[in-house]
This record gives structure tokens, C-alpha cells and sequence, in this order.
């Protein structure tokens, strides 16, 4: 009996679990191309540069993802500018605040991440690609990135499993994604353990997808290759 | 600058205050369930390692917030059948007992891999030296390891009490009436979602700030007598 309730529910929990892949995938991408101004900027040893990417970092670092989607989705109606605004029709659908939301959480982190990366760029490469001659835009973007995205990658990974769960707060604005239609579908039956236990299993599930997924691109760029100084 | 709180300026000081307990009684679960998890992962026992390995693994891999739902709404009926077991009728979590157990659940599964370095960073040899003075197992572990461990754990332990408070944002959905619920209320009731939303990110991230104080003195504190040479 239990059985035939999975069954009939299931359509529903992969269409949730569609939407949660939907939210973190847009929001890691997104927060990457965000993070790398961010984070070459934090980077920086000019303080004026750095202050700025710092205070934001801070900001989205030290307050609850919760507090931000709220923020977005409650408390920008407050304004009446932003009402009006063409970007309203974004602003207003719960859809476009998280996933604007999310993107900017998760590049102060990205940011964080990277700079941790380019810092640890060995010092003798970059001088060698200045002896080479390269000017230090040559230098970044041919030496220092490749190099720091292989450093930065095993934590982008966590960082991208962190988003998975922290996906599961959109639903308290309204999306029904994983954790928004099992909390639907848990109303509906009565069933509570077993929906939630559910939507669980899947989040495993996926983190687990996810993880291999990322060990396949450790290999490909050879990560533990480089890591050797 | 101050902003205007409608007169929920109050209300949101006893909602800061039902974070900080909210946060400090799961910091004392999950550090208990942190270091049961790191002795269990390095027991000689297959069994107990291949229990904390199940356990940090499941819960690092599903969100808080289906913990907190879970452990809230999940644990209705078990609760009321322990309840009925001992004579109480209709026992039910509280929302505060709930967010505890959930985020002191998700703290120790995180805190089982700190402790478990900080477990096997201890050099074998102070253990053998306790055993040849003569000390038992229980006495080794509780006067040579874990004062040890206690200083390598800390910051570790540190950034996840940071992740912890932040969390404890997520147990407003069950209804606990700490900053975020305190200022859903106020939303209500003034129409100025953004002012109270930004006050209480600004008292989150006055909460980090303080936290980030406590830490960096007790990490001075545990690590006196460890000044580095200099190099």
C-alpha cells in the first residue's frame, strides 16, 4: 500500500529534485563568473581595492542565506523605485530571487576560495612568467588562474554540495523544490517520516552524483598532479 | 541612523536571546556527538567505524532544514508512543528541542571529522607513555588525549559554531520565536520587510563578530606554551 503512494508521488519529487538541480547549477555558475572580479580584487595588495570585496564577503558571509532570501524577496517591495523598475517582474517571482540570491551567497565564498587559490600560487611561477616576459595580464590569466583553479578545485566541489543543501531554503519562499514539494506532499498524506526521509535519500543521492562527477574532473585536469610543489 | 522598530526593539532582543541559547545548546550536543563520532571512526571495532562513517556521512550529505522538519514534524508520532510508554500523555517535541537535536545532529557530523584529525594528530608515543606510567585506558584518554585534542580542535570547531549560528535562522520555520521569527512578526505588523530583515542580518552579523572575539582568546588561551620559534 505504502508502495502505490511512492509511486504515485514519485513524478512529483523528481520534478522538485529538477528544480534543485536548476537553482544550485544556475547559482554555482553564476556565482563563479561573480566571484572571480571579487576574488582577484580581494587579492589585491592595494587596501582601497580590497575593501570593497571585502565588506560584501563579510556581509554575505556572516548573516544566514535565510535572512538573505528575505531580504530579496520580502524585503525589496519594500522600496517603491524597485516596483516600478523593468526588473520587477524578476524581483517579484520567487523563482529569479533565489536563484539572484543564491548567486550572490555563494560567490563571497567562491571569492573566498579563490583567493585562498591565487595566493597559493607558487611565487616562483609568477615570476617566471614575468621573466618570460609576459605582462601581468598574460601572467593572470595564462599562469595564475589555470593554476588556482586546480588549487581551488577540491573546495569549489564542497562548496557546490554546501549549495545543494542550502538550495533546500527556497522553499520557505514559496518554491517547491526538493525540501518545498515534500513538505507539499507530506501535508497532503499525513506521512511525514517517509516524505522526508525521501527527499533526503535523493539529496544523498544527488550529492553523491555530484561528488563522482567532480573526482572525474580532478582527474582530467590533473589535480593531484599539481599539487606537488 | 537607528533605524525606527515600531516598538519591537524588545522583541527583537529576547529573539537574539533565544538564538544565542538555541546555539550554545546545540554547540553542547553536537560536541558530544562530534567526539562519540571521531572515538567511534578510530575504534579498533569494525562496527562502531562503520556506524560514525554512516552517520557523518548521511547527515553532512541532507540539508538542515530537512533535519529540522524531519526531527519537528517526522518524530510526532515516536515521541507521543515514548510518551504514552513512560504515562505521559500527548509528549511532543518542543520547536527549541527540535532545532537542538537538528542542529546538534548536523554539528557533530561535522565536528566527528574535526575531532578525528585532531585524534590522529596526537602522537602515538603519548599514549604509550601514559601506558607505561601505568595509566588506564579511560585515564589516558581523558587527562593525555583529550586535553591535547582540545587545542588542535579548535579552530575547526570555530568556523563550525560560526555555520552553527547561522543555522539557527532555520528553526524559525518550526515556529521558534527566535531573531528571524521575532522579525517575520515585526514584518507583519509594520510593512517594512526590508528594515527589520536588514536589522536582524545586522544582529547576525554582530552574533559573528563576537563570536570571531571568543574565538580568537581561546585559541590564545589553548595555545600558550606553543609560541612558534621563530623560523
Amino acid at each position: 500500500m505504502t508502495w502505490e503512494i511512492f509511486i504515485r508521488w514519485l513524478p512529483s519529487f523528481l520534478e522538485g529534485a529538477w528544480l534543485t538541480l536548476q537553482l544550485v547549477g544556475l547559482s554555482v555558475i553564476a556565482g563563479l563568473i561573480l566571484a572571480l572580479p571579487l576574488g582577484i580584487a580581494r587579492s589585491s595588495r592595494l587596501l582601497a581595492v580590497r575593501a570593497l570585496p571585502y565588506g560584501y564577503i563579510f556581509f554575505f558571509r556572516g548573516t544566514p542565506l535565510l535572512v538573505q532570501l528575505f531580504l530579496v524577496y520580502y524585503g525589496l517591495a519594500q522600496f517603491e523605485a524597485v516596483r516600478e523598475s523593468v526588473l520587477w517582474p524578476y524581483l517579484r517571482d520567487p523563482y529569479w530571487c533565489a536563484v539572484i540570491t543564491m548567486t550572490m551567497h555563494t560567490a563571497a565564498y567562491i571569492a573566498e576560495i579563490l583567493r585562498g587559490a591565487i595566493q597559493n600560487v607558487p611565487a616562483g611561477e609568477v615570476e617566471a612568467a614575468r621573466a618570460l616576459g609576459m605582462s601581468r595580464s598574460q601572467a593572470l590569466l595564462h599562469i595564475i588562474l589555470p593554476r588556482a583553479a586546480r588549487i581551488g578545485l577540491p573546495a569549489y566541489s564542497n562548496e557546490v554540495i554546501l549549495m545543494l543543501k542550502a538550495s533546500a531554503l527556497a522553499s520557505t519562499i514559496t518554491l517547491l523544490e526538493l525540501t518545498g514539494m515534500a513538505r507539499k506532499i507530506a501535508a497532503r498524506t499525513y506521512m511525514h517520516e517517509e516524505m522526508f526521509l525521501t527527499a533526503g535519500l535523493i539529496y544523498l543521492a544527488i550529492a553523491f552524483i555530484l561528488m563522482q562527477g567532480f573526482k572525474l574532473l580532478e582527474r582530467w585536469l590533473r589535480v593531484d598532479a599539481c599539487q606537488g610543489r | 541612523m537607528i533605524p525606527d522598530l515600531h516598538g519591537f526593539g524588545p522583541a527583537l532582543i529576547a529573539g537574539t536571546w533565544m538564538t544565542i541559547q538555541l546555539a550554545l545548546a546545540s554547540l553542547a550536543l553536537g560536541l558530544v556527538l562530534g567526539l562519540l563520532g571521531a572515538l567511534a571512526k578510530t575504534s579498533p571495532y569494525a562496527f562502531f567505524r562503520w556506524l560514525g562513517g554512516t552517520y557523518s556521512t548521511i547527515v553532512r550529505g541532507v540539508p538542515e532544514l530537512l533535519w529540522v522538519l524531519l526531527i519537528y514534524f517526522g518524530t510526532i508520532n515516536l515521541v507521543r508512543g515514548l510518551g504514552e510508554l513512560v504515562g505521559i500523555q500527548e509528549l511532543a517535541l518542543s520547536p527549541f528541542a527540535a532545532g537542538t537535536i537538528a542542529l546538534g545532529l548536523c554539528f557533530g557530523a561535522y565536528a566527528t571529522e574535526v575531532f578525528r584529525g585532531a585524534l590522529l594528530a596526537i602522537p602515538k608515543g603519548h599514549r604509550e607513555a601514559g601506558l607505561a606510567l601505568g595509566l588506564g585506558k579511560r585515564r589516558i584518554f581523558l587527562r593525555l588525549i583529550l586535553p591535547q585534542m582540545w587545542r588542535l580542535a579548535l579552530p575547526g570547531l570555530g568556523n563550525l559554531f560560526m555555520i552553527l549560528m547561522k543555522d539557527t535562522a532555520l528553526v524559525s520555520v518550526i515556529g521558534l520565536e527566535e531573531i528571524m521569527r521575532r522579525s517575520q512578526i515585526a514584518v507583519t505588523a509594520s510593512k517594512e520587510p526590508f528594515t527589520f530583515f536588514l536589522v536582524a542580518a545586522f544582529i547576525y552579523l554582530g552574533l559573528t563578530v563576537l563570536a570571531m572575539i571568543a574565538m580568537y582568546f581561546l585559541e590564545k588561551r589553548a595555545g600558550r606554551g606553543f609560541v612558534r620559534s621563530a623560523a
